[in-house]
């Protein structure tokens, strides 16, 4: 409980710093800050419209935040997120075509499923790399990144084109049958639905079962894993699967309830996007949907921004810079804020403290 | 066509001139990497010194009309980036990797912010040195058109390999690198150390990134770098730690990036996207092969281990 309420004090204090500099940035490109952060708050969550353009944007955001969180908790920095998104929506636009024509329910199940596994193993290819070759995880996934978008690039320039398509080549349509629907009259499509699940059922996972107990075990220190008597390899490639089929769903989502194509809209930064997102929820999945939601309307106002203030579309990327910074040396104040324990007498404290 | 026919040896030259031509940036943010390294921290931010350099770079030379000034404006900038990151990592609970995405992120939209009224102008660029006369194709003549920087990039190699080798300085880097508690018993200001190679590391990097918008491709855009600084890491892995594979490495990964390219232009369009990832696919198995779970690489800095 007291660690959950640092961990909160802590990335509260960061956040209102990154919020000074943000302001000092405003302040220096000429313009209002007061006036930029209603503009971000209005373009954000002012109306109900900016409201299903943040979580649009934010549903994709939870999905690979997933893919780095996941396996940071074994103790592995995935920054593999972006190819994996690739890879879903590539086999999610595969088999929707190939598919195309059967029960629509069935070919959305079987997007999802294609999707999830391809991503999945796709990661799970850096786990068991790192596992059994020592191979560093951080930059084989970066790698793979540029290779999963090669083969994308490949596939929709070639054979799969759509000759529709000129200015931006894209596979055939999965058809609109196909297509995940939105919930009710909004635009917001269900791949939200998809995230929040996954989050809270993760949250669960890592925090509620043994195996999220022999996961933060593994992270901590795999020589005393494996002296327990866990199975740490099992454990590592589980979690990279898990972390990998999570993004490779919000490439589902892209391709089957955004644009109905595989395009190089799939490598539009959500990978990157989702690592700020894990580091700064500490990895945690829950709090993953509170940070997704937030960066989602920041990305969302970028628009506004740039039409009220003639801030152009990069200051988005810096205030990410920004905030990302500081939250990664916010970790210094751990362990500096004495709360005072009301409940543990004096003597027992100073025996603590020898 | 007596003209274009430049025979196997010219087919060769050419390829080396591509291979420089490309591979410039790579020598130097893997020289920058590899010294950072060297003293146990590794800085996976250098594509934002590399962007933030090439910005400020093109910046500079369009105002002052001067493109060496550029370049060492270019370097400061990385400078700066580098000690953002060195004074980052001075506190052992924070992440290295994910300062270098973070500062990644911002150092890529700061120069996308800052570099947007010099899209369009032209600014004055570096000077290229023909090795060329003696030829008679204007194929050959264009291959060795060689910008002076991959000459002082050429020069850092065994200047920084001599270094690291035979001088005090060198000597307390790689000890710092090999094994903080020795350097520590040794009475060595670790974190003043490797502070200072990261700064180092993120001027070079910078200066990779001049090459980028002074000479080839030869502008400023959001799109200039593929990735070139992200490579570093990937890179110094490749060269193990040592300048002089850096040089080597760079080469190679140059051919490799200019094979696509030069693939299309004689017709073969089939793969390109493929070649692209060529240098990537290739990082990938030597890593595979050269890694193993049971002992560390040759010539790692001992600080890696966990």
């Amino acid at each position: 409980m007291l660690k959950t309420l640092e961990a909160f004090a802590v990335t509260l204090v960061a956040i209102i710093i990154s919020l000074v500099l943000i302001s000092i940035f405003i302040w220096a490109s000429g313009n209002s800050f007061i006036e930029v952060y209603q503009t971000i708050y209005k373009g954000a969550f002012g109306t109900w419209f900016s409201w299903q353009n943040t979580l649009v944007r934010a549903a994709p955001l939870m999905l690979t935040a997933l893919c780095t969180a996941i396996p940071a908790r074994v103790g592995l920095v995935v920054i593999g997120g972006e190819g994996a998104v690739v890879m879903g929506g590539l086999f999610a636009a595969i088999t929707g075509i190939s598919l195309n024509g059967m029960s629509p329910g069935f070919v959305l199940f079987a997007m999802l499923f294609t999707g999830a596994l391809s991503a999945g193993l796709w990661i799970l290819g850096v786990g068991a790399l790192q596992y059994y070759r020592g191979v560093n995880e951080t930059i084989s996934s970066l790698l793979l990144n540029y290779i999963a978008i090669a083969i994308l690039n490949f596939l929709v320039v070639g054979f799969m084109r759509d000759p529709a398509t000129l200015n931006k080549p894209s596979t055939h349509h999965i058809g609109d049958a196909n297509m995940m629907g939105v919930i009710g009259e909004s635009s917001i499509h269900y791949g939200l639905v998809l995230g929040i699940l996954l989050c809270i059922a993760l949250w669960f996972v890592t925090s509620r079962t043994t195996f999220g107990f022999s996961m933060k075990i593994t992270g901590g220190n795999p020589r005393t894993a494996k002296l327990a008597g866990l199975n740490v390899g099992k454990i590592i490639l589980v979690s990279c699967f898990i972390g990998g089929a999570c993004a490779g769903i919000a490439g589902v989502v892209e391709v089957a309830a955004v644009h109905g194509r595989a395009n190089s809209s799939l490598n539009a930064g959500y990978g990157y996007a989702g690592i700020l997102v894990a580091f700064l929820a500490r990895h945690n999945p829950m709090a993953i949907i509170l940070f997704a939601i937030s960066l989602g309307g920041i990305q969302a106002s970028g628009g506004l921004m740039q039409r009220r203030h003639d801030l152009p579309d990069a200051s988005v990327l810096v205030m990410q810079g920004i905030i990302f910074v500081v939250i990664l040396a916010s970790e210094v104040f751990y362990g500096r804020l004495k709360i005072p324990n009301l409940f543990q007498s004096q003597k027992t404290a100073q025996e603590n403290a020898a | 066509m007596s003209e274009t026919d430049i025979g196997v040896w010219g087919v060769l030259i050419a390829v080396l001139g591509g291979a420089i031509r490309v591979g410039t940036p790579f020598l130097f943010v893997s020289l920058g990497e590899c010294l950072t390294e060297k003293s146990g921290r590794v800085n996976l931010g250098l594509e934002g010194n590399l962007v933030m350099g090439a910005m400020s770079a093109y910046a500079i030379s369009y105002y002052t009309g001067s493109p060496w000034l550029g370049v060492l404006g270019a370097g400061c900038s990385g400078l700066i980036l580098g000690l953002i990151h060195g004074l980052l990592c001075q506190n052992p609970k924070v992440n290295h990797i994910a300062v270098g995405i973070a500062l990644m992120i911002f150092g890529t939209g700061l120069a996308f912010f800052l570099g947007k009224p010099f899209i369009q102008p032209t600014a004055p660029h570096l000077p290229a040195v023909s090795l060329g006369f003696w030829s008679d194709s204007p194929v050959l003549r264009a291959a060795l058109e060689i910008n002076a920087l991959f000459f002082v990039g050429l020069a850092l190699v065994p200047a920084i390999y001599f270094m690291l080798k035979n001088t005090k300085w060198g000597l307390m880097i790689r000890v710092v690198g090999e094994s903080a508690d020795a350097a520590r018993a040794l009475g060595y200001r670790i974190q003043l150390i490797r502070l200072l190679t990261t700064m180092a590391g993120g001027f070079l990097a910078a200066i990779g990134g001049a090459y980028l918008s002074l000479y080839y491709p030869g502008s400023w855009n959001e799109g200039l770098s593929s990735g070139q600084g992200l490579m570093a890491v990937a890179l110094v892995i490749f060269a193990r730690w040592n300048p002089i594979y850096c040089l080597y490495a760079s080469l190679l990964f140059g051919a490799a990036a200019a094979l696509g390219p030069a693939l299309q232009a004689v017709g073969i369009s089939w793969g390109y996207y493929l070649f692209n990832a060529a240098p990537y696919f290739l990082t990938l198995m030597i890593m595979i092969m050269t890694s193993s779970a049971k002992q560390n690489l040759a010539g790692m800095p001992g600080e890696f281990t966990r």
